[in-house]
């Protein structure tokens, strides 16, 4: 894993809200085809973070480079590279006025051109893989939280990302749900996709993440493989969260 | 009452039937004016270029801190002292009765987009959908429901106030109202022909909307 390209290079990031300085000076890489779990406490930047890199968050210091472009350079046309980082939210937002197959479509017949008809192929493709595909004409008001947030990755998908970010994916979701979802990210991770994910799933973090990186204070206080980390963590601020959250 | 109502019905129906047709062409040309003039203003007033959003701030403080009446008589005043070409008081009314709509059209249509989730906005984004394409198939679909309704409001207010163009004497039903008065001095029979007639219009227009409104919801639930 560490011989594949760098696909995110991120470069003494700094992001402050207002007065509050939420991400201070955080340097990292994410190679091509990891799985990279980041936790921590609340507040300590983790959705920030990922959602700095794909420019949602505007940083106020520093570099994102992604796929050796500097995507904080203001010439940079983010929408092009936003194409190729897919992103799944906390609250799914999935487009409620669209059928669940629109939802998918809609994104790359308009700005990638596909042929509708191609495009409606590799849906189904996708509904199918997930177990939505009797869902296909439905609205969203019609599917369950976990049905939505596994729409939410297909529509993802379709865009054929090189990375996909997960900000909390099953954080709101019943607990029976949360299982569907993993499972879907487990088969995505499985297969060769660079996935980074904000988690509070310690038990799934363990079992699928190549490394884990662990935030405290706007800074990554500590990183490691998943062993490294759950068992012997060095940093005191690492095993005291660990303990309270395992 | 009702006797001396449906006489003087007959006898002038046609100058209520004229009043009316220009109270219905005063509603149109302002409602669909103020529309995308209100559409314009509300995405200058969301755009990022702060001037711009000032400037319509200050537009709009001004309409909604002026009675519509004043205004009227500003532009009335007003415009054909700086036009180069001749300006009829009805033209001169039209667009006063257009820039008044305008900003309360720009407000509904900019909090109905203000209303929809940002998450929408953000979910497109990521997808890296465009701004013109997030606005127009993420965003504005889903407006839309919030609009619409206030909008509808919006409407049926604009056509009343038309009725304020009576002062100018530009033909319409209030003015109608003025002319059979005059004529017969049979006022409040007159008036209640031409309150009935409002009544039936704004009544079709809530209706109309409210079909419309229901079938817009149906088709996305």
């Amino acid at each position: 894993m560490s011989d594949n390209r760098v696909l995110i290079r991120v470069e003494n990031l700094h992001k402050s809200f207002g007065e509050l300085k939420v991400l201070k000076d955080i340097t990292e890489e994410i190679r091509e085809g990891e799985v990279v779990t980041i936790i921590g406490p609340s507040g300590s930047g983790k959705s920030t973070f990922l959602r700095c890199l794909n420019m949602l968050e505007k940083p106020n210091g520093g570099k994102v480079i992604f796929e050796d472009v500097d995507l904080s350079d203001k010439k940079v046309n983010i929408v092009k590279h936003r194409q190729k980082i897919g992103m799944v939210f906390q609250l799914f937002n999935v487009f409620p006025h669209l059928t669940v197959l629109e939802n998918i479509t809609i994104a790359p017949t308009l700005e990638k051109k596909v042929p509708k008809e191609a495009a409606r192929k590799k849906a189904v493709e996708l509904l199918e893989r997930v177990g939505l595909l009797d869902k296909k004409d439905e609205y969203p008001s019609r599917l369950s939280g976990g049905q939505k947030q596994r729409l939410a990755i297909v529509r993802a998908l379709a865009m054929e990302p090189d990375v996909i970010l997960f900000d909390e994916p099953t954080s709101a979701l019943d607990p029976e749900m949360v299982g569907e979802v993993l499972d879907v990210i487990k088969d995505l991770a499985q297969s060769g996709m660079t996935i980074v994910i904000v988690t509070h799933e310690m038990g799934f973090a363990r079992e699928v993440s190549d490394r884990i990186i662990f935030m405290d204070d706007g800074q990554i206080a500590e990183q490691g493989t998943p062993e490294e980390l759950f068992k012997n963590a060095k940093n005191p601020r690492t095993a005291e969260f660990l303990s309270m959250v395992l | 009452m009702v006797d001396s109502v449906v006489r003087l019905w007959q006898k002038y129906y046609y100058v209520f039937f004229n009043g009316l047709w220009g109270t219905l062409w005063l509603s149109a040309v302002s409602v669909l004016a103020a529309t995308v003039v209100g559409a314009l203003l509300a995405l200058m007033k969301l755009s990022k270029i702060r001037v711009l959003d000032m400037i319509v701030n200050g537009f709009m403080a001004v309409i909604r801190g002026t009675p519509i009446l004043l205004q009227l008589y500003f532009f009335w005043l007003l415009l054909p002292k700086i036009v180069p070409f001749e300006m009829s008081d009805t033209a001169c009314i039209v667009v006063a009765l257009i820039v008044n709509a305008s900003s309360y059209v720009a407000e509904v249509i900019r909090a109905g987009i203000q209303a929809v989730d940002s998450g929408q906005t953000e979910a497109a984004k990521s997808l890296g959908m465009s701004s013109v394409n997030t606005m127009t198939r993420i965003v504005l679909p889903q407006a839309i429901k919030n609009i619409l309704p206030a909008l509808g409001n919006q409407y049926i207010m604009m056509v009343k106030q038309t009725s304020l163009a009576s002062v100018f004497f530009v033909p319409e039903l209030m003015t109608s109202y003025k002319t059979v008065q005059s004529a017969t001095f049979l006022a409040l029979p007159s008036l209640i022909i031409v309150g009935v007639i409002y009544f039936v219009v704004t009544t079709v227009l809530t209706k109309g909307l409210d079909i419309f409104e229901r079938r817009l919801q149906r088709s996305e639930r």
